[in-house]
């Protein structure tokens, strides 16, 4: 990691340090790194993609549901567009499941015409109105009492880890500087027109700072001064119930959307689980990332209605995400935060609550688009594209559906190591644990090793591979480092 | 995509722990072609492998061994028999045809078998599915993960001060081997009023464990954020709660059969034990697919899965000599506090189940429980036993009180008398 140049004072500046590696920041750090820009995209924790984007439902939202005229609508159907595009080009998985609102009650069947209404303000025009018996038709374990629903068939589920993890790759490849466990920790404005970032591993400078920083964008927004908006976190847990529980879940069970928020789901996952959630609690700590006994028990009453057959398979994993909502003026401001202060050199892009997997490319078109328009003579920042752009990197397929390598003949007889299967429960081999240990953006720790390769995610949580896949990741830590 | 390759063999065994080994034991010799153990590992031997204790091997080989011994042991004479062991070759689904895929570094196959033995075993169920909640730092892990880390691992870094949930056999295993890593036990937590497990805790107490246990006790929360710092214990009576500190949590016990070749190939499930339903030949509702072992009933000891896989070897022959469709039977149905049972299936004609013993689960402790066996409104049979059922451990109900059972009649309760 190129240390030095990042605290070295009298280095070079970056022309632009991303705060934050979540999805967001790494979409922004990835776009700005294809122009001839120098970007530092610095993450106070140890991976890219450990904080809000790693807990979601990875639902790539067709925008239906938006609402209408919010720079969140607009982004959200063109960061679809884009990440559709970009998960073609480097292998994110994509499964285009589709989605049901499903009315439970004679009020929620009235209201799906409004629905039906509000996403084609949003310009989505596919859904339709269908009756309880196609409901049950497509979704026959659903719970009794389902009165119609409303398709959204462009509603796909995807993978979270790997987009925000390709991400990352991409901006490294294209010359970022990736500094990982470097929090901010003060901003000091310089008098050359620089920026100096205080952080946890020394001092970064650059001539234009990007707040990314999710959950923590306030407060860094305010060491620029700032008074202008409160994170107020919102809880969602979401249960994660066994493969073998998938052909209960064809499509994403959506509920009709009240004004306590999207309200509970059931989707298939991209790893071919099932998911229940997420709840919806208003919290003060931004780091209460743990399950609760409210959590749980609310998921297990809805889920009973839903899909009560999905209640008598084995839960392999739970977790709770911190959805980064903003108050303004003490109360909810439901669009994204989008400002680009130029005096002080400095963007902010807060506000991304429950949409920033869909939207984390249109975000990048849209901040450097904003960057541009103002001019390289005002913001010193030429970003016009480079022509010599590195391809797109090519991920490999953490996705069900699609080939993996312990079932592809061909990779196991180029290499042995494709054919041994470590994690038997998500069948994950040596061949790409080894790979992911010598990768661009490599794991810092089991969380990490797991988010890139499903590693320990399955139904028996290293009963049987824990100590093995632990001797893997330390060894290849190890070896990563080189002789002490 | 390149199609895989295409093997076929006489008999493919599923797992080549205890039950596995012993049926490719007794089949070998007497099988016209190969018999071959497919197991995932890098070695043949199942669970007892990272089992290092003694207390192995009463019931099969008639004397006491260390649970890595008896591994060899059984890998040895399945080899002397003359079976072919495959190891890290996992078994990952069935072909339409009904065939056994099969994942190996030598490369990715198809396998026809004249007859399936699946002996998958159990595992024990780790955090997500007994729904503890709290954040997730490093330090919570079963007893199957503890062991493979102090055993084949060779580590000693697994923690301080334990908290172990569960006081049945394997819990008490878990504390030796957290001993053995230098790590206390502060504290066993039982769900029941009495703990499970009452031999290994006089063993215990020999070895100088003199662990306390909290009986009719829950694990609701685990704290800490990186690493464990403490949990959060519920009293199953009062609701009074308390916190102990603990940098390890070890989650023993409540198996669940891993059973998920036995799902994707379409097989009848029990719906408590979640293993195969199979009859007392060990045949399950597909033909030519036969279970063993600890995917039955979760969890006895490996010597009765090993005396499983002998079982089943009669009736395998039998289907390889001449597939013949079983018989219709009757459904043998546990009625509370009995939870499951297994065999599930009587048919005409069939053996007694292995040992001459059926297995149950039961949820309360009872000393001396008479069992009565309800066939079309009828008692048929009622006895006395004089050993107790006891959550945590297998209670096993002798076969001969089946046999004034009509083969033809209706489904069969088993039940214990009211006191
Ligand atoms: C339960 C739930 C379900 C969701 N479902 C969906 C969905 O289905 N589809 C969808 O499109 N979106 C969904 N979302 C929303 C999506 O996950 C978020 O919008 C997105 O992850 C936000 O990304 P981010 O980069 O802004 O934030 P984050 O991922 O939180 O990234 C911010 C990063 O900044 C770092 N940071 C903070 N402060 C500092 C500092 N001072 N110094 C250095 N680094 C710092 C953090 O460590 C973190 O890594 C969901 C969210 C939740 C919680
Ligand atoms: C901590 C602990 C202590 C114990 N102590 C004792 C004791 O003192 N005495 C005693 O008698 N018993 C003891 N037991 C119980 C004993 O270990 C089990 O009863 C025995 O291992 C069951 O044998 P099995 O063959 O049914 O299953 P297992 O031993 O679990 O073997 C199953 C095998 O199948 C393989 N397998 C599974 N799926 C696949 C697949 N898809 N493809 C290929 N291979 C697969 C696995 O790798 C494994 O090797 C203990 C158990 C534990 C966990």
């Amino acid at each position: 990691m190129s240390r030095s140049s990042a605290t070295d004072p009298a280095g070079a500046p970056y022309d632009v340090a991303v705060v934050g590696a979540g999805l967001v920041g790494a979409a922004i750090a990835r776009a700005l790194a294809g122009a001839h820009l120098r970007v530092a995209l610095v993450e106070g924790r140890a991976d890219v993609g450990d904080g809000t984007s790693k807990a979601n439902t990875a639902i790539l939202h067709t925008g239906f549901d938006a609402k209408p005229g919010t720079l969140e609508s607009r982004l959200v159907a063109r960061g679809y567009t884009l990440l559709s595009q970009y998960a073609r080009d480097t292998g994110i998985p994509v499964e285009p499941t589709g989605a049901t609102l499903v009315a439970w009650t004679d009020e929620e069947l009235a209201t799906l015409p409004s629905s039906a209404d509000k996403a084609s303000r949003n310009g989505y025009d596919a859904c339709e109105l269908v009756d309880a018996e196609e409901v049950y038709r497509t979704m026959p374990a659903l719970g009794p009492g389902a009165l119609g629903g409303l398709t959204v068939p462009g509603e796909s589920i995807t993978c979270t880890w790997t987009t925000n993890l390709a991400l990352a790759t991409d901006a490294v490849r294209r010359g970022a500087d990736l500094l990982r466990r470097h929090e901010v920790t003060g901003v000091r404005p310089g008098l050359d027109g620089t920026t100096t970032l205080d952080t946890t591993a020394g001092e970064v400078r650059a001539r234009w700072v990007v707040n990314a920083a999710g959950l923590g964008a306030d407060v860094l927004d305010r060491r620029f001064g700032h008074d202008r908006f409160r994170v107020v976190p919102r809880r969602g847990e979401l249960l994660v119930y066994d493969k073998l529980a998938r052909p209960l879940a064809p499509r994403i069970v959506l509920p009709v959307p009240s004004k306590v928020g999207k309200g509970v789901l059931v989707s298939p996952t991209i790893y071919g689980n099932v998911m229940l959630g997420p709840t919806a609690q208003d919290l003060d700590d931004r780091t209460a990332t743990g399950t609760s006994e409210d959590g749980f028990a609310f998921l297990l009453e809805k889920g009973a209605r839903i899909m009560p057959a999905l209640l008598d398979e084995e839960v392999t994993a739970s977790y709770a995400g911190l959805r980064a909502a903003v108050h303004v003026d003490g109360a909810l401001f439901e669009d994204y935060l989008v400002d680009v202060d130029a005096a002080q050199r400095y963007v902010l892009v807060g506000g991304i609550r429950s949409t920033g997997l869909t939207a984390c490319l249109a975000l990048a078109e849209h901040v450097t688009g904003l960057l541009a328009a103002a001019g390289p003579g005002s913001t010193g920042l030429d970003l016009a594209p480079r022509p010599d752009l590195p391809a797109a990197v090519a991920m490999p397929n953490l996705g069900e559906a699609f080939g993996r390598p312990f079932a592809d003949v061909d990779a196991i007889d180029r290499d042995p190591e494709y054919g041994r299967v470590v994690c038997f429960c998500e069948r994950v081999t040596a061949g790409e644990i080894r790979d992911a240990l010598a990768s661009t953006v490599p794991p810092a720790d089991l969380d990490g090793l797991r988010r890139r390769t499903r590693a320990m995610n399955g139904r028996c949580q290293g009963f049987y591979c824990g100590a093995e896949v632990g001797a893997r990741l330390e060894q290849g830590i190890v070896d990563r480092s080189g002789p002490a | 995509m390149t199609a895989p390759r295409h093997e076929h063999v006489a008999v493919a065994v599923v797992g080549g722990g205890p039950a596995g080994l012993a049926a490719a034991a007794a089949l070998a010799p007497h099988v016209d072609g190969e018999v071959r153990v497919l197991d995932r590992e890098a070695e043949t031997g199942g669970i007892p492998r990272h089992s290092d204790h003694t207390g192995y091997g009463l019931r099969d080989l008639h004397r006491l061994l260390t649970g890595p011994a008896y591994a060899r042991r059984l890998t040895d004479r399945a080899l002397a028999a003359g079976a072919v062991l495959r190891t890290c070759a996992t078994v990952t689904g069935w072909t339409p045809d009904g065939h056994l895929e099969v994942t190996a570094p030598a490369g990715r196959s198809t396998l026809a078998a004249g007859a399936v033995v699946l002996a998958t075993g159990a595992r024990e169920r780790p955090r997500p599915a007994r729904m503890i909640t709290g954040d997730r730092p490093a330090g919570v892990l079963t007893t199957g993960q503890l062991q493979n880390l102090v055993h084949l691992h060779h580590r000693r870094d697994v923690g301080a001060r334990a908290v172990v949930v569960g006081a049945e056999l394997v819990s008490w295993s878990a504390v030796l081997t957290l001993r053995e890593a230098g790590c206390r036990t502060a504290l066993l937590v039982s769900a029941h009023a009495v703990p499970e497990a009452a031999a290994p805790v006089r063993l215990a107490a020999r070895l100088g464990l003199r662990t306390p246990v909290a009986t009719r006790t829950r694990l609701v929360a685990v704290e800490g954020r990186d690493r464990v710092e403490a949990v959060v214990l519920e009293h199953l009576g009062t609701g009074a709660r308390r916190r102990v500190a603990c940098d390890t949590v070890v989650l023993t016990g409540d198996w669940v059969p891993d059973h998920e070749l036995a799902r994707l190939g379409g097989l009848d499930l029990d719906p408590v034990s979640r293993g195969p339903v199979v009859d007392t030949a060990l045949r399950t509702s597909r033909p030519g697919v036969f279970a063993v072992g600890n995917l039955l009933h979760p969890v006895d000891t490996a010597d009765v899965a090993a005396l499983d896989g002998r079982h089943v070897a009669a009736a395998v022959r039998r289907h390889l000599a001449a597939p013949v469709p079983a018989a219709a039977g009757v459904r043998l149905v546990p009625q509370a506090p009995l939870r499951w049972v297994a065999p599930q299936l009587l048919r005409a004609g069939d053996p007694a189940p292995p040992r001459g013993r059926l297995l149950l689960r039961c949820d309360e402790t009872v000393t001396a429980p008479v069992v009565e066996v309800v066939q079309d409104g009828l008692v048929v049979a009622r006895r006395r036993l004089p050993w107790a059922a006891a959550p945590g451990r297998v209670f096993r109900v002798p076969s001969a009180l089946l046999s004034d059972v009509r083969r033809d009649g209706g489904d069969v309760t088993l039940r214990l008398a009211p006191r």
